[in-house]
């Protein structure tokens, strides 16, 4: 299979069409949250009052601490990257495992919240949440979904990052090919950037 | 640009890959074979979504001798779940743009040969799961294809199953529409400027852009009435507080745009036939390609158009309406310049060219039928009646499944390297074109006799016209059959088909059919425009 292996080849240096394939497959991301972020402003302005009292539910101290959590993550990030640039490996290698650790220190804390709200009976289809009035169903509902759903991004980001760290240690990212660190680099920004809206949307709104 | 040098080269179904047997295909990361097996995977369930339309038929002649309700009810629901998720929206981007883009732009592969080869497990297994869903679980999906709330959060059947697989499905569009964006900006060959493509590649440029900025949105919103079966999330849901309206927005927001993705690769390829058959350039390059792009654009902002008796504000119905008009006219330019590419040509009448007549003909009664559904006073009478099937299938089995038809016998040497026999296919094209409009034409009367769609059961006056149109399904079938049939036989016994049986300009006529396993033996340079016939 020589031209297959040809073409891979002629590839591996086409860092603009790997980028342009990552940033493509983000646009689609931003608009397959975009559809949540519809649903949340056609909600909110229906049931204004019901979000302003629920969110003063949610624990905005684990929330900004997942705040600073992710911004220091996405810097860690992104000096993984410098690293590489400079061909200094062990402090790129170092950088991707705090940022693998930070991913799953917001993970943690999102999953003490999540059984917080749990244990106090409210999640989707609770017979406490029935009682209550819809807009807080749909709030919370929403709030279960929009941050389950980021959730999942930051688990998938923590195991792509996982194999870009198995990759560098073996040398396979380096200096004059790191275009997969890159674009995971671009992912973990979107996937950062996504929390950003999330936060006052859900925290900060009371 | 003299690639005929390069007629030693061995075709790809020869090139001896890393794996064997069935393998040599299903791994393979070779676009020309992943293009034959979305062709393959594509009409297979194609024919699986006829059948169930025959049988929608069958049971339309004398309602609930031969089918129940329920099962009407389902067979619709799966018929148009295959028809269009399984078969017009992968249909021409997945086997044919796979197959030729990367040969159109002198390239040896699409820019992410693995990911294609992804795209098309998706598909399959999104396809599959659909067909299981119709035997597992609480009975097949019985809520239509657009899957509406809130009844799809109420019914019994399997529907999340279904969802699930019409979910994959998008991934593997939105995947193929990154590949050829990327493809297209990247890969083509030296001298390949963009207003060098052929026009077949600027309508599939304008069909990626669209699958990459509306799919998302449905994946979501499936997901979300998934999530609502299971968990009672309550978005759609109004006794929890949700809004079914809303789903039918986010649903449109994708499925009206999808149309495009449906129709424009078949403006595609019949662009690509007109030049050839009147051996004349194509008039009005830059207006078509641009047409395509146009297009696109407004296929975002028309979806409103099929909710006008859901409960909306008239500003906003009549501005929906507005930018409906607005469509026809990226695809009135598209249809003169085809017209204009003829006029004075040495016309060769093949069956290429009959397909892509038809085409015009079909797509235009399509068109205008649309405008009137287009209308808001007309619209709110025939909303929710045959008329709108009759329209629906004049676009999308007239329009984009006819443009399919052309593109496989216009390809079919190339692909496959043997010749089909012509007077065959007229006579199947034929057989196809009368019992098309013995079928479809009889809904648009029905429509305006007020036949409500979807229904098990319907009044005696609607009798004759539904006997008239099951009995054009049988003739439309008989086609199909002779169709495929001649395809068949030519596959085992056709003649060997030269490397230029039409005197193509572009470049998949210049390499051997079938095409050698890396396209080009030296990447093409290009010095002029595709239909360089003058």
């Amino acid at each position: 299979m020589s031209e297959p292996k040809e073409i891979a080849v002629r590839h591996r240096v086409d860092y603009t069409g790997a980028k342009m394939g990552m940033w493509i497959f983000l646009f689609t991301e931003v608009l397959f949250f975009g559809g949540l972020f519809l649903l949340y402003s056609v909600f909110r302005s229906k049931y204004t009052l019901a979000f302003h009292d629920s969110a003063k539910e949610l624990d905005i101290f684990l929330g900004t601490a997942n705040t600073v959590i992710l911004l220091t993550s996405s810097m860690m990030m992104a000096l993984s990257i410098l690293f590489v640039r400079k061909g200094e490996k062990a402090s790129s290698i170092l950088c991707q495992g705090i940022t693998i650790f930070l991913g799953l220190v917001f993970l943690c804390n999102k999953y003490i919240e999540w059984s917080a709200h749990i244990r106090h009976g409210i999640y989707p289809d609770s017979p406490l949440l029935l009682q209550m009035s819809r807009g807080k169903i749909i709030f919370f509902s929403l709030y279960y979904v929009m941050t389950g759903l980021h959730g999942l991004h930051v688990l998938i980001g923590v195991c792509v990052i996982s194999g870009t760290l198995l990759f560098t240690a073996r040398g396979k990212i380096y200096r004059d090919d790191f275009v997969k660190l890159e674009n995971t680099g671009l992912y973990w920004h979107f996937v950062d950037i996504v929390w950003i809206y999330l936060f006052p949307l859900f925290y900060l709104i009371t | 640009m003299n690639p005929a040098d390069s007629v030693s080269t061995e075709s790809f179904y020869k090139a001896k890959g890393r794996y064997g047997g069935i393998f040599s295909w299903i791994l393979s990361t070779d676009h020309k074979r992943i293009g034959l097996m979305y062709l393959t995977a594509i009409l297979t369930f194609f024919f699986i979504g006829v059948a169930l339309g025959v049988l929608m038929r069958i049971n339309l002649i004398s309602p609930g001798r031969f089918i129940s309700e329920r099962a009407y009810n389902s067979l619709f629901t799966i018929h148009g779940v295959i028809q269009i998720f399984l078969f017009i929206i992968p249909g021409i981007p997945a086997s044919f743009g796979n197959f030729f883009l990367p040969i159109l732009i002198g390239a040896k592969d699409v820019a992410f040969p693995r990911i294609n080869l992804m795209s098309w497990w998706l598909y399959v297994t999104g396809g599959i799961l659909i067909i299981l869903s119709i035997f597992i679980g609480g009975g097949a999906p019985d809520t239509g294809w657009t899957f509406y709330a809130p009844y799809s959060i109420r019914t019994t059947a399997n529907i999340s199953l279904a969802l699930f697989g019409v979910i994959l499905l998008g991934f593997s569009s939105i995947f193929t529409g990154l590949n050829f964006i990327t493809t297209i900006h990247r890969l083509r060959a030296p001298g390949m400027k963009m207003f060098r493509m052929p026009l077949f590649c600027w309508s599939l440029y304008a069909t990626a852009w669209t699958q990459v900025l509306a799919t998302p949105v449905l994946a979501i919103t499936l997901m979300l009435l998934i999530l609502e079966r299971f968990f009672a999330i309550g978005f759609f849901e109004p006794n929890l507080g949700g809004d079914p309206i809303m789903f039918e927005h986010m649903f449109w927001i994708y499925s009206h745009p999808a149309v495009y993705i449906m129709i424009l690769p078949a403006m595609g390829i019949v662009t690509e036939i007109f030049p050839v058959f009147a051996k004349r350039t194509i008039f009005g390059y830059k207006a078509i390609a641009f047409s395509s792009l146009g297009i696109a654009f407004f296929g975002y902002l028309v979806w409103g158009h099929h909710m006008f008796t859901s409960g909306m504000s008239d500003t906003s119905r009549i501005i929906f309406s507005l930018i409906t008009f607005l469509v026809a006219v990226p695809t009135g330019v598209k249809v003169f310049n085809w017209i204009a590419t003829l006029y004075k040509g040495s016309i060769q009448l093949d069956s290429p060219l009959i397909f892509s007549l038809t085409f015009i003909f079909l797509f235009s009664i399509a068109g205008l039928t649309g405008l009137m559904i287009g209308t808001l006073s007309l619209n709110l009478y025939l909303h929710g009646t045959y008329f709108i099937v009759g329209h629906f299938h004049y676009t999308m089995f007239g329009g984009a499944g006819f443009g399919f038809f052309a593109g496989l016998h216009y390809w079919f040497p190339k692909m496959f390297g043997r010749m089909y026999h012509e007077k065959t296919a007229k006579v199947s094209w034929f057989i196809m074109f009368v019992g098309f409009n013995v079928l479809y034409f009889s809904m648009f009367i029905l429509g305006m006799q007020g036949m409500p769609r979807r229904y098990f059961q319907y009044l005696p006056r609607f009798h004759t016209n539904h006997v008239i149109s099951t009995v054009g399904s049988w003739i439309l079938a008989v086609g199909l059959i002779l169709m495929f049939g001649n395809f068949i036989r030519a596959l085992f016994k056709g003649e060997k088909a030269p490397m230029n049986p039409w005197g193509g300009k572009t470049l998949e006529w210049q390499i051997p059919s079938p095409p050698p396993e890396g396209n080009f033996e030296t990447i093409p340079v290009i010095d002029r425009g595709p239909y360089n016939y003058d």
